[in-house]
């Protein structure tokens, strides 16, 4: 069935490519195209996820690219799949017929078809071509709307950051051929030689913190934001972000054999979830809180890679997927409908449309770890595994499932509490708007799967989904562990509600720092980017002034030489060879004074000469 | 057939040259078959190309399509020219440019038959050096290479186009002089006496004689570093770039810049292998420094002209770093060193294509608004969709993204090269950084965004435009999709290179 695999990726990379290609004049089917791909594409997702299939192609020299589907893709290809059908359903709905559709739906569906090349590649020549591409077509989108230029500047330093991170691939590829790995294929990081292993592990670490927005990565995302909401839904849910997590759950094993990464990764998971959670709780926007929750929801999946929980890394991954696309789609429309992303401005929304309420209800309470939602559980699994590092990644991963338990009792505060006197108005499209099922549709069903995830808590699910996942040892949480953290997470919830329906949440302390995501933007601009621009500007003064003059005066100088050699050296010659000539005529002026034509002058010179004769060979002998 | 691909262009040319008082029209169509009819040529040689059979004597992989007559029997020069899997992709991409650039020239009007004699000219020049397998012949392509670049940005530039001009001929002249003297010296050192590159690569003469091998190797790589451009014999470049017309640029950046790495792979290293190896620390810190200096001085540049020139200078870099890590890789790393040169030679020809876009797209801006100020422009994607989408392909091919030519080019260089030499390789992984920076900005500044000055000045392109620069941005994408058409002639070449210079 490598049919289903050719499906998967090549048809939305062919529909999205027509799309993008054929630009306005697709616009008219663009919705309706893409909504059929990325149905087919699910379709397809199910067959591979049944089927298993696997193929390679040659592609460099001992490096084929290959593509397969394992239980842990498997999961990944369906979130994916689904999740893509539901935001691209939900879009058709959003986007007018004002935008550039064809260029949307297009950027949209080849974005679906890297992050599935993604999670299905073997190797890292495939993963880390994906995983590029993936960048920049959120570069793409995020900067859709590209008549802004502070937008496209958001999108530019996404791309940036990110790829700052993807460098870690290229790293590893290099190490992976270097360590032995000839084919680089994933399952062969772990047996590399010696130091190349470290190196390799290095930079799936990197790269992965880098996609995953970890810190000190994470400001990329906030600017992320930037694009139109549908585009968070999926970049920002269950794709791109994301793909930093799986990648470090597939990578487990070669993660596990070196003695570093699994601690770090832990900490670096618990560090984000616990401080990026902060940051959502301060965030006035709610796109801006939704995108900080998504860094901070990651960390968990960071922390389950590290501490060898596949099982809860993957669920974690799945259950944060559907909910948090479902938060970004009911916050879009909000957005179209209210024209404003600000928390007080949404006061009331959730009254207004009660069905799309309940399913912000939904995703908002399964973030927060709200028994017997989902992420409960899996944050309960990865608690469990964390804990067998000590007790403090376990308090550090527990104060943070509180501070997610926080943010979301906020942000639901915000859109339960009555609205204000006189604003009721302010929806364009009036309270009595009747929803089309495309719009309908997607909250709906990620609301049920949030919820049927749940299952998952039940022990005959959880054996089978360990099994499906090849996880079979991992350990199970204890029921007081569970206990603690869903008694928690409604006891934070509560009481943060409780305060913030009395307006009281600005007076949490940290608002500045924490709102400003913790000024780690700052920090790359004065420690990084300012010394680069300052550096490429000194080189590019040297190059001018120093090199290519150096080269113009070397010619210079041969020219100077030549004028030299002009005005000495030849006037010089000259005066040698005149003075030659002139000493020669001085000598025959000097010939000429004996030659008098007196005979007697000439026998006195010759007796002259004669005796000098004689008295040079009496000397001489 | 071999000659007939070679002089083709150059009897376009005569042939030109001794019609009465042809048309305009005529001269542009005529030139534009004999390009096509170059190309249709190498591409037979690409389809039958025997690339498991020729003469067995080649140490880089078989020849074919050898041909050699005596030319100068006193010092054993003959006129020897032969193809194989380093030389096919040049000449190819060769062709290819060339006739993108007769199609882009299809409306030049400013002393139309000197400017077409003048680009068959150097067409012939620049296929004749990419099969040339006579150093003395080489040496004669490499020169006439000059000066027909120098008669093009002297007659048809702008700004100061004698001044860089000359500039350029100058400099890169003194470069092919270093390199007479140290073909000079594989000549006296061999025994029997050739200037023949197959018998100087079966003798390797200067092979464990130092210092002359390593005398040789600095007079040849010096004349090659500042034809490739390398830091810090690269000062010509920007200049003759900002002042050369677009399709001078392009066939200068496409074509002429590949004739010093191209030296590389088919002189200094099958000739010289044992001084290649004790020297390639020398090389990757050449190779490194420039990918670095030349990407950190394009994000200073605000002309976008300038800006693609010194991008060049970075590009060039990752292929002298992989050429220079194929050095020092020791026999166990065989294959990787094998990878590092295959990615060279495909950078080469990615770049061709990909510079060769950008210069003419370049060009695009200064026929409509006069100027590469990157300032005086912005929004232009709302006037020049069109444009902008094919520069948007151009500039991401260029800062290296999967799926156009680049990517296959660099993964290659960076994947081989880090294991003989890992600091220098991380180090010129922050390249891709930077250009990536760097394109963006540019995309940002002259496409993005709200309206510059100039912006109303610029139209969409045309069809002749549009049919020079997309042909060359759809074989950057299909070779960054399937390259195994092009890999398998470059790599039976790359591991016979590889066996030498490693280990």
């Amino acid at each position: 069935m490598t049919a289903s695999l050719w499906a998967l990726v090549g048809l939305p990379a062919a529909v999205g490519a027509v799309l993008l290609v054929a630009g306005r004049r697709a616009d008219p089917v663009a919705a309706p195209c893409a909504v059929a791909a990325a149905g087919l594409t699910l379709v397809a997702a199910g067959a591979a996820a049944v089927f298993r299939p696997g193929m390679s192609v040659p592609m460099l020299a001992g490096i084929p690219a290959g593509l397969a589907v394992d239980g842990l893709s498997a999961v990944a290809v369906l979130t994916v799949a689904a999740v893509a059908t539901a935001v691209v359903l939900s879009a058709s709905a959003e986007m007018g017929t004002d935008q550039a559709r064809g260029r949307f739906f297009g950027l949209m569906l080849l974005f679906t078809a890297a992050m599935l090349t993604t999670v299905t590649a073997t190797d890292l020549f495939t993963l880390l071509a994906a995983w590029e591409v993936m960048g920049a077509l959120s570069y793409a989108l995020i900067g859709y709307w590209w008549g802004e230029a502070s937008r496209v500047r958001s999108a530019a330093l996404a791309f940036v950051t990110t790829r700052t991170g993807d460098l870690g691939l290229y790293l590893a590829a290099g190490a992976a051929l270097a360590g032995g790995a000839g084919a680089l294929q994933l399952s062969g990081l772990a047996a590399l030689d010696g130091g190349w292993r470290d190196a390799a592990v290095a930079g799936v670490v990197l790269a992965a913190l880098g996609k995953s927005a970890q810190l000190p990565f994470s400001f990329w995302l906030s600017h992320a934001m930037a694009g139109p909401t549908p585009v968070s839904a999926l970049l920002h849910s269950a794709t791109m972000v994301a793909a930093g997590g799986y990648l470090l759950v597939r990578t487990e094993p070669a993660l596990a054999a070196t003695a570093w990464a699994g601690p770090t990764l832990v900490w670096a998971g618990a560090v984000t979830a616990l401080l990026l959670g902060a940051v959502a709780f301060h965030q006035p926007d709610l796109k801006q809180l939704l995108a900080a929750s998504t860094c901070s929801q990651l960390g968990f999946v960071v922390m389950a890679a590290g501490a060898g929980s596949v099982g809860g890394g993957m669920l974690q991954f799945t259950a944060h997927a559907a909910a948090k696309s479902l938060l970004f789609l009911c916050a879009g429309m909000w957005l179209a409908a209210r024209g404003t992303r600000e928390l007080g401005g949404l006061r009331g929304a959730a009254r207004r449309r009660p069905l799309a309420g309940a399913a912000f209800t939904v995703g908002a309470l399964a973030v927060a770890g709200l028994p017997p939602l989902p992420l409960w559980t899996a944050k309960d699994e990865v608690l469990a595994a964390a804990l067998r590092l000590g007790p403090a990644p376990y308090a550090a991963g527990l104060a943070a499932s509180a501070v997610g338990a926080a943010y979301a009792a906020r942000a639901l505060a915000a859109v339960w509490s009555p609205a204000p006197e006189g604003e009721g108005g302010a929806f364009r499209r009036g309270p009595d708007h009747r929803w089309s099922p495309s719009e309908a549709l997607p909250p709906a069903a990620l609301a049920a799967a949030t919820v049927g995830l749940g299952v998952l808590v039940l022990p005959a699910a959880a054996r089978w989904w360990r099994a499906l996942l090849g996880a079979v040892g991992e350990p199970a949480p204890p029921a007081w562990e569970t206990a603690v953290s869903g008694l928690l997470a409604a006891a934070v919830l509560t009481a943060t509600w409780w305060v913030c329906a009395r307006g009281r949440a600005e007076a949490v302390p940290g608002r500045r720092w924490l709102g400003g995501w913790l000024g780690l933007e700052t920090a790359a601009i004065t420690l990084l980017v300012r010394p680069v621009t300052a550096l490429a500007q000194a080189l590019a003064a040297f190059d001018d002034r120093v090199l290519a003059r150096g080269v113009r005066s070397c010619a210079g100088g041969v020219a100077r030489a030549a004028d030299l050699a002009r005005s000495r050296g030849e006037r010089g010659a000259d005066g040698t060879v005149r003075a030659v000539a002139s000493g020669a005529r001085t000598l025959a002026a000097w010939a000429l004074r004996p030659q008098t034509g007196l005979l007697h002058q000439y026998y006195v010179q010759a007796v002259i000469a004669l005796v000098v004769l004689a008295a040079v060979v009496v000397l001489m002998r | 057939m071999l000659s007939v691909v070679v002089f083709l262009p150059l009897a376009a040319g005569l042939v030109l040259l001794v019609l009465p008082r042809p048309r305009d029209g005529t001269v542009a169509r005529t030139w534009v078959a004999a390009s096509a009819l170059d190309l249709a040529l190498v591409i037979g040689l690409w389809a039958y190309h025997p690339s498991a059979s020729g003469s067995p004597g080649a140490v880089t992989g078989p020849l074919a399509y050898e041909e050699r007559v005596l030319w100068i029997p006193s010092v054993g020069a003959s006129y020897h020219v032969g193809v194989d899997g380093l030389s096919l992709p040049l000449m190819a991409m060769t062709a290819v440019l060339f006739l993108a650039c007769a199609v882009h020239s299809l409306r030049q009007r400013v002393r139309t038959r000197a400017h077409a004699v003048l680009f068959l000219f150097l067409q012939t020049v620049s296929t004749g050096l990419f099969c040339a397998l006579d150093l003395l012949l080489f040496f004669v392509f490499f020169d006439l290479s000059i000066v027909g670049m120098y008669f093009v940005i002297a007659g048809w530039g702008h700004g100061r186009p004698a001044r860089s001009a000359l500039q350029f001929f100058l400099y890169t002249f003194f470069g092919s002089l270093a390199l007479l003297l140290g073909f000079i010296g594989l000549y006296v050192s061999s025994d029997p006496r050739t200037f023949d590159m197959v018998e100087l690569a079966g003798q390797t003469p200067l092979e464990g004689r130092e210092p002359a091998g390593g005398l040789v190797l600095l007079a040849i790589g010096v004349g090659l570093a500042v034809k490739t451009p390398t830091v810090p014999f690269h000062t010509w470049l920007p200049p003759a770039h900002t002042d050369a017309p677009a399709a001078g640029s392009a066939i200068l950046a496409g074509v002429l810049l590949k004739m010093g790495t191209y030296g590389f792979v088919r002189i200094a290293m099958p000739i010289l292998p044992g001084a290649w190896s004790d020297h390639a620390m020398v090389i990757v810190v050449v190779g490194v420094v420039s990918v670095l200096y030349g990407a950190l001085v394009a994000l200073a540049q605000t002309d976008f002209k300038r800006m693609v020139a010194y991008t060049s200078v970075n590009h060039m870099g990752y292929i002298i770093l992989g050429l220079g890590a194929a050095g020092l890789a020791t026999g166990a790393q065989s294959g990787a060193a094998s990878l590092a040169i295959t990615g060279g030679v495909t950078q080469m020809v990615s770049h061709g294509l990909l510079t060769g876009a950008l210069f003419l797209l370049a060009g695009v801006l200064h026929d409509r608004a006069d100027t590469y100020d990157m300032g005086s422009y912005g929004g232009l994607a709302a006037r020049a969709p069109r444009f902008a989408a094919l520069a948007a392909v151009a500039f991401f091919g260029s800062l290296g993204l999967p799926g156009l030519s680049g990517f296959i080019a660099e993964f290659q260089i960076f994947a081989g090269s880090l294991g003989p030499v890992p600091v220098a390789t991380a180090l010129a992984l922050l390249g891709i950084l930077i250009t990536a920076a760097l394109f963006l900005r540019a995309l940002r500044r002259l496409f993005l965004g709200g309206p510059g000055p100039c912006t109303d000045r610029v139209g969409d392109l045309s069809a002749r435009e549009s049919a020079a620069i997309a042909p060359l941005l759809a074989l950057a994408v299909l070779i960054g999709l399937l390259p195994r058409f092009l890999l398998d002639r470059v790599e039976p070449a790359a591991r016979a290179l590889a066996a030498l210079v490693s280990g």
